[in-house]
């Protein structure tokens, strides 16, 4: 399998409450569970990140629910107010119970 | 090589029954109670109206395998994204909280065919918004 690897773009520094965009890219297939193998002919099985979530100091920011109608390697962009400084978490939770995470601070000034 | 009269009259039924098998080889789409079930089970069992929500998309995606979308819905809690004519109608939803700075999202999905785009959002009142809009597709992205 190829290697999951989440990428964010987070700005490093923000007013206090200012809201900025956040754009989040994870390499996964997505494998929707409708396709057939071309040689075999056998259904590949479902397995995709079925969540999404980032919080912020702890507290929840944004939450996704995905299906397999999302494409592969899900972009997801969304806008965030920045209370203080403090370090924003990602997770992606696989099919497979796997969680892919990332963390970045953000200095609010 | 000459084609007679009766091969011609063989090859156009023969064509004729191989286009009718394959179209009834074809998944089955999912039904319209689907996406109301899936809508009501959403909702909580509320009717959605109209409101202020507003579905950003392509009207023609030539690649049905990414196509970008925003949904954006000033005030609401959450907001599911339907695609009528995919396999399984369900795209995604999204939660928004008090850190999130617009109830807006962005993202790529994928699309089977030329269809509509359903978004319902629920309000933090329990009440539920909806709108669509219809994305024509020139390659469908669902594999097979």
């Amino acid at each position: 399998m190829a290697k999951v690897k989440p990428r964010v773009k987070v700005p490093k520094t923000a007013s206090v409450n200012e809201v900025v965009t956040i754009k989040t890219l994870i390499s996964h297939p997505m494998e929707s569970g409708q396709r057939k193998d071309s040689k075999t002919g056998e259904a590949i099985p479902r397995k995709i990140i079925n969540k999404f979530a980032a919080s912020f100091n702890g507290e929840p920011v944004f939450m996704a629910n995905m299906e397999p109608s999302v494409s592969a390697n899900p972009y997801i962009e969304f806008q965030m107010r920045v209370p203080e400084t403090g370090v924003v978490r990602f997770e992606w939770t696989d099919d497979d119970g796997s969680v892919y995470d990332l963390e970045k601070t953000i200095t609010a000034a | 090589m000459t084609v007679t009269r009766r091969e011609a009259l063989g090859l156009a039924v023969g064509g004729v029954a191989a286009l009718t098998t394959l179209r009834f080889a074809a998944p089955a789409f999912a039904a319209g109670n689907a996406i109301e079930d899936a809508i009501m089970e959403f909702t909580g069992g509320s009717t959605p109206g109209d409101g202020d929500i507003t579905i950003v998309a392509p009207e023609i995606a030539e690649n049905g395998n990414t196509v970008p979308i925003e949904v954006s819905a000033p005030g609401a809690a959450s907001i599911m994204l339907l695609a009528t004519g995919n396999p399984s109608p369900g795209v995604a939803t999204f939660h928004f909280s008090a850190l999130s700075g617009a109830q807006e999202a962005k993202t790529r999905i994928r699309l089977a065919k030329t269809q509509d785009i359903i978004a319902v959002a629920k309000m933090p009142d329990g009440s539920a918004i909806t709108t669509k809009r219809s994305v024509k597709v020139t390659i469908g992205g669902c594999g097979g």
